[in-house]
């Protein structure tokens, strides 16, 4: 968090100050790690197995938060008798289909759930729910490539109402006791011999993390792409939930899991997504198979419980904002003009589809694939096979210069001349060049007001579009093409302002907050109605223009609030701070503590107050108790704080939504060095591949690529570099690439701290300086050691220093949640630089050969154990 | 009034001809709480639009600026050390069997008292030392003291400043550092170091390296108050079993009657690249300032040959 | 400047005549010293912003001069920064006035081997065209399963994560009307 966030870190140090105790968990000794109190080295991708022995220690120790977890959480839940644990089935849960590389959740459900309707999930990766079938009868395999696990980001997926419970937490169906089986082989010895971590520490951090938690203390958790770059990441993460659920964690003060995300508004693209899977505010793209008309779209949401109950409205209104008049009750609010799903359209297996010919036309907009995308070969193949390109960015960047100096160049492997990519570099305004908002990685939207002009041909994106935009229409605007009617019926006119006639961007955020019968901007989603009389752009961010004002504008200086710092921004939803609050009381709404205190039950106001905006209902008390059968808002419990959840609780358990179990289970990276000790499975069986010659994988256990790799950031640069390597001040901090390795790795292979090395996958080969450091550690697992070879990934062959870079060296290898790929993998170091022309591509061959990769069949090999 | 060279002197300012003057400023830098970021590197930079100073890779773990000169004026040293369980002069309990202690707050003490860029690690424990490095603003300044131009001169603010307008680059204060901080720029010949960002003191700001620091190791203020602070600071580690954490350059009494800035140290100085005692270089030489007049003499040529230049 | 009020500049003078007798302070401040001003008061304008690197969101305030950026720096009133800055943060003026930044549009052709010049309207007009062209191309109302699908897969997208919210609307907006939905973002990277 030092290296890569170091002003969000002033917090821990703050923390620190005041006596908390910060443990570092990173297979790096790093610049966080020089300030914490403990630094715990662990391989990397091995992080499942060892928070589920922290999960086990708790389960076994009953150090859980009982008077949280029972009335709280899922954990009374009783799972369906034909549920079987991968203790039962060697690393599988009940449901997988090994044809088709994937899990039927059907018999993962709570006990003696209703079935489902026949058609229209809001989640077609977990396309039928309980019992039940896609409209066109089959399973299909595309349907679970829809990546619709992610459209949970502001709430959680649909089950049938709420399960029977077993508050005693005795029954042997229970989530607690499945919980309990399920994480028993996670052992402080077996945490030790996947993660390398003794269990001495172990049993430090287990400590300190249970004497943390409690009434009277929290912990928190931060996180980055450590847990999300992998193939297992999702579960990474949920593992951690699990966790902070138990220890009773989420939801209050000091509490929490925090995603620490590392690009300006990352957080606000996922929410008003450029995202293949989702429209704005996590509603589903719809899916060919399922969603023909909104009836179906919406059917898996409406009449259920929580706040997704009321689905149609949010897509009505949104529908509303992009087609205004046009879009009417009597031709489904032009539900129709959407384009459909019927797979996996992500940016790997879009790539592939450039690669093979399919995709012709690319926008690359303030991104570097050529850089910092995985296998960056496979990126600068797609693009070299276009029939146009654009690039929009500050810098000259590589991805916009692969024709004339990418590594491909060099070996042959591409001809500038033969490449007929046509490419359009468009300068790009930087941040002070234009107004808008970026929300930050705690959900804030925070406003940025313009300061100068942009410099020559430089243009906003917002300007790009509104005039790529109209130009588009102005061509067709003769057309009868019934394809061309969602352009031209698209409300696409925006005030502009300024020399440059920009788009005004207060006028779309006011659109995406939305507006009612009356033209005047909304205050609340709870105001979005289902029958076209309200407008908006994104549900949840509804509120952000309320009494016609920007609200993420807000500036009043912290010395003149209290800490929680309400008027500073906004954040979604609603202004609240702390998602899930409601638990940050106990279930009669005192505080469960007073030093814990936050939101809290008055009673004689009938109210929930604090300081927050209280994430429930405001005046339902905490002895409601809900009417048989009802549904949406009005079915959550006075004691069901986790109100995006059908219901009403923490899911330690998920009977639904998470592609690759109900439960965490560790696997290991799809390159790795060792044999998964947990299960005779050894990687993710529902992992998704990316069969392709250019992205082979090296087997697991090969003896040719003993090394693990992993790839990171380091404070002085900036993701793949265009920001940060064409700046002479950020530069000259860390003017090259290079690699870290340990002394013990450096004796092994010959390496000379300082000197040039040579890293080698079967995807390519690449050279570096070493720094041969105490900092990157042996870690012995069992009776052997694991050795790291550290990558900084930020640069290339552009800006004021260049060199090659890691994530060529990365394979694409995929989370079946949320298709991210997997940073780590293994390698060959030694010392010395790379071949350089045809020779390096014959060296690389010579690895695979050697290695026994078939880039004919390139994912397989002996990597399924 | 005295004008003293050598030891104590407490108004410094006043010591340089200011009768009515804003207090002492000066930087308190914790290195305790140094992350390593290097923002001060390059706010500083910003601000005082310093060039950049090569672009090398020095193998010396993360640092890649290598020591203060000319174009860099702040300087982040990154000091890697392993400690081994056995060594206690960490006031780390080691790792021996887990056990814990309790703070006064009741906290459960999980991890050793891994203090403050000294951490348990894995089979072991390690350091990585980390320090931003600045002019220490002397109390007693041999740079100011042999610049013949005046260019080198006592601010307001009790700060040592280059005046780039007057610096004619002669070189003469770059021995005579004790730090080896003042240094000439090729490309340009003048000297250059740390200014206090001594155009935003005159507005009440603080300087640019202090402003950005994350962590507040870079703490900018009153220099009586910041010794209060650093006192403080100093007796909360030793509490904490911190025997190592020592002040550096914060004793009026010192070589160079102490610095505007000054540090705490996790180690020796010269783990850091820091001498152990340094001394005022022109302690010795006070013969050659008895008599003003042949200094004034000096300074009425140079005064003459600046104001000169200045008029171009 | 007269004679009188140049000799009364003379620092020898200010020296003999004030308390600085040893000529290291008072005495010897040059004119440029003396009105030297931060050039945050001297800007015309100083401007709210926020940084552009990471998504902890820190405060940056944008000092203005002539309608330049000449100096950006944290925003002590944040909640969530309180004026500090990392080192990228701390770059952010060189980022925003970088001579290697290009502020020209730059066409290659197809087998090209060099960039050429092109008009920024020309640059539109042709990428309007482009899109309308592949869009026809590779549209397709059904899939091969006969399903209804009204979308082309000739079109794809990559950004987002480093702009504004209302980009990402328009862009989402656009794209989702033109049928496109290989639209993605670093979030999956």
């Amino acid at each position: 968090m030092a290296e890569a966030h170091p002003v969000g870190f002033q917090w821990v140090m703050e923390a620190k100050r005041r006596g908390a105790t910060i443990i570092h968990v990173d297979p790096r000794f790093t610049r966080t790690s020089a300030v914490a109190d403990l630094h715990v080295p662990i391989r990397a991708g091995s992080d499942i197995a060892f928070l589920g022995g922290l999960v086990n220690h708790v389960l076994s120790n009953d150090l859980d938060f009982r008077e949280y977890v029972v009335p709280y959480t899922n954990a009374a839940a009783i799972i369906d008798e034909r549920f079987l644990d991968t203790e039962d089935l060697d690393g599988f849960f009940s449901g997988f289909d090994t044809e088709r590389g994937h899990y039927d959740p059907e018999s993962w459900q709570y006990d003696g759930t209703e079935a489902a309707p026949a058609a229209g999930q809001r989640d077609p990766a977990q396309d039928t729910g309980p019992h039940g079938s896609s409209p066109d009868g089959g399973d299909s395999k595309d349907l679970h490539e829809s990546a619709a696990s992610e459209s949970h980001g502001s709430g959680g997926p649909p089950v049938e109402g709420k399960p029977p419970r077993d508050e005693t937490l005795q029954h042997p169906r229970c989530v607690y006791q499945i919980l309990k089986r399920h994480f028993a082989r996670y052992t402080p010895e077996m945490v030790q011999e996947v993660c390398g971590i003794a269990p001495e520490q172990f049993r430090q951090v287990a400590d300190a993390l249970t004497h943390n938690s409690g009434r009277e203390r929290t912990t928190a958790f931060c996180y980055a792409v450590g847990w999300t770059h992998h193939s297992v990441g999702s579960q990474m993460i949920r593992t951690a939930s699990i966790l902070q659920t138990l220890l009773g964690n989420i939801g209050r003060p000091g509490g929490g899991i925090m995603a620490l995300r590392g690009h300006a508004s990352i957080q606000g693209s996922t929410d008003i997504p450029t995202l293949f899977n989702i429209l704005p505010g996590y509603l589903p793209m719809p899916h060919a198979a399922q969603h023909q008309d909104l009836d179906s779209y919406v059917e898996g949401d409406a009449g259920k419980t929580g706040f997704w109950g009321n689905m149609r409205a949010y897509a009505v209104s949104l529908l509303k904002s992009y087609w205004g008049d046009a879009a009417t009750a009597g031709n489904d609010f032009c539900f129709d003009y959407l384009p459909r799903l019927t797979g996996d359209h992500s940016t790997y297996n879009t790539v592939k589809g450039q690669i093979e010919g399919r995709s012709k036309g690319y926008f690359l907009v303030g991104e570097n694939p050529a850089v910092g995308s995985a296998n960056g070969k496979m990126q600068r193949l797609g693009m070299a096979n276009l029939d146009w390109l654009v690039v929009r960015d500050l810098q000259m960047i590589e991805s916009a210069t692969f024709w004339k100096d990418g590594p491909e160049i060099a070996t042959g492997e591409l001809v500038t001349e033969e490449i007929g990519t046509e490419v359009f570099f468009m300068p790009a305004a930087s941040h002070v060049e234009k107004a808008g908002s970026f929300t930050q990685t705690q959900r804030m939207l925070q406003w940025r007001d313009k300061a100068v002009e942009p410099p020559g041909d430089a243009r906003s994106e917002l300007q790009f579009y509104y005039e790529l935009g109209q130009r588009i229409r102005e061509k067709l605007k003769d057309s009868t093409d019934e394809m061309d009617r969602p352009l031209l019926d698209l409300t696409w006119d925006y005030p502009t302002e300024g020399p440059l006639h920009e788009p005004d961007g207060h006028a779309v955020l006011r659109e995406i907050n939305g507006t009612g019968p009356d033209g005047r901007a909304l205050s609340a989603y709870t105001q979005l109605e289902d029958d076209g009389s309200t407008s908006c752009g994104c549900w949840i961010y509804c509120g952000v223009y309320a009494d016609e004002v920007n609200q993420a504008r807000r500036r009043k200086p912290h010395w003149e609030q209290d800490y929680v710092a309400s008027e500073w921004g906004w954040v979604w939803p609603a202004n609240r701070r702390i998602l899930y609050n409601r638990a940050s009381a106990a279930p009669d709404g005192t505080p469960w503590s007073e030093r814990k205190r936050y939101m809290w039950w008055d009673a004689e106001q009938h109210t929930w107050a604090g300081s927050d905006v209280v994430d429930f209902i405001a005046d339902r008390p905490p002895d409601h108790v809900p009417d048989e059968g009802a549904t949406g808002p009005d079915a959550i419990g006075g004691q069901d704080p986790f109100i995006m959840q059908t219901d009403g609780k923490a899911w330690l358990y998920a009977p639904l939504g998470v592609a690759d179990g109900p439960l965490p289970t560790h696997y290991e990276p799809p390159e790795s060095p060792i044999h998964n000790p947990l299960y005779r499975q050894q990687n993710n069986p529902s992992r998704r591949k990316l069969d392709h010659p250019a992205n082979p994988i090296n087997p697991s256990y090969s003896e040719v690529f003993p090394y693990v790799f992993t790839t990171y950031r380091l404070t002085e640069h900036h993701t793949a570099g265009a920001m940060s390597r064409t700046l002479p001040y950020l530069t000259e901090l860390q003017p090259e690439p290079f690699c870290e390795v340990s002394r013990r790795l450096a004796e092994e292979r010959g390496l000379t701290h300082g000197d040039w090395v040579t890293i080698v996958t079967a995807r390519t080969a690449i050279e570096a300086r070493v720094l041969v450091t105490d900092r990157m550690r042996s870690l012995r697992l069992g009776d052997r050691f694991v050795e790291h070879v550290g990558l900084p990934y930020h640069w290339g062959p552009n800006g004021l220093t260049t060199g090659d870079s890691p994530n060529d060296l990365v394979n694409v290898t995929m989370d079946p949640n949320v298709y991210i790929q997997d940073k780590v993998g293994t390698c060959d170091i030694r010392p010395g630089r790379r071949p350089r022309g045809p020779a390096l591509t014959s060296y690389v061959e010579d690895y695979r050969r050697r290695a026994g990769v078939d880039t004919a069949d390139p994912t397989n090999g002996r990597t399924e154990g | 009034m005295t004008h003293s060279l050598h030891g104590r002197l407490d108004d410094v300012t006043g010591d340089a001809g200011y009768a009515d003057h804003p207090k002492r400023k000066g930087f308190f830098t914790d290195t305790s709480v140094c992350i390593g970021c290097k923002a001060c590197e390059v706010a500083c930079k910003e601000w005082n639009q310093v060039p950049d100073d090569g672009f090398e890779l020095t193998g010396m773990s993360y640092d890649n600026t290598q020591a203060l000169g000319a174009s860099t004026w702040r300087h982040v040293a990154f000091v890697e050390k392993p400690v081994h369980p056995t060594t206690a002069d960490l006031g780390l309990p080691g790792m021996g069997p887990p056990g814990f202690g309790t703070h006064e707050s009741g906290l459960p003490q999980a991890a050793p008292a891994g203090e403050d860029q000294a951490t348990a690690s894995g089979d072991g424990a390690l350091r990585w030392l980390m320090s931003s490095d600045v002019c220490k603003h002397c109390t007693h300044a041999a740079c100011l003291d042999v610049c013949p131009t005046g260019s080198l001169f006592r601010t307001e603010f009790g700060t040592v400043v280059v005046q780039p307008d007057i610096c004619n680059g002669c070189g003469y204060c770059v021995p005579a550092c004790p730090y080896g901080v003042i240094d000439l720029r090729k490309e340009d010949g003048r000297a250059f170091k740390c200014t206090l960002c001594y155009d935003r003191l005159k507005e009440g700001q603080t300087p640019a390296c202090a402003q950005a620091c994350p962590t507040e190791s870079i703490q900018f203020g009153d220099v009586d108050e910041l010794r209060q602070r650093a006192d403080a600071r100093l007796a909360e580690l030793h509490d904490r079993g911190v025997d190592v954490a020592r002040l550096y350059g914060r004793d009026p009494e010192d070589g160079v009657g102490g610095d505007g800035a000054f540090f705490l140290l996790l180690d020796e100085p010269e783990v850091y690249g820091l001498p152990p005692d340094p001394v005022v270089t022109t302690r010795d030489i006070g013969s050659i300032w008895k008599h003003v007049g042949a200094a004034a003499a000096t300074l009425v040529g140079i005064g003459v040959v600046s104001f000169a230049g200045r008029r171009r | 400047m007269g004679a009188k009020a140049f000799i009364e500049l003379w620092p020898v003078l200010r020296q003999l005549r004030g308390a600085d007798k040893l000529g290291r302070g008072s005495a010897v401040m040059s004119s440029r010293s003396e009105h030297l001003r931060p050039r945050t008061t001297t800007a015309d304008r100083v401007v709210d912003s926020v940084c552009p690197f990471c998504a902890v969101g820190c405060g940056q305030k944008v000092f203005v001069k002539d309608e330049k950026v000449t100096q950006i720096e944290g925003n002590p009133a944040s909640p969530i920064s309180r004026g500090r800055l990392c080192p990228k943060g701390s770059a952010s003026t060189q980022l925003v006035t970088s001579p290697t930044r290009e502020t020209k549009v730059r066409y290659r052709r197809p087998h090209g081997t060099e960039w050429e010049d092109l008009d920024l309207d020309t640059a539109m007009d042709m990428i309007a065209d482009r899109v309308i062209k592949t869009r026809r191309e590779f549209w397709e109302w059904e899939d091969d399963e006969g399903r209804r699908t009204r979308r082309t897969l000739g079109i794809a997208s990559l950004g987002g994560a480093t702009l504004d919210n209302e980009e990402n609307y328009l862009m989402k907006k656009l794209y989702t009307a033109m049928g496109a939905i290989q639209i993605e973002n670093q979030a999956r990277i």
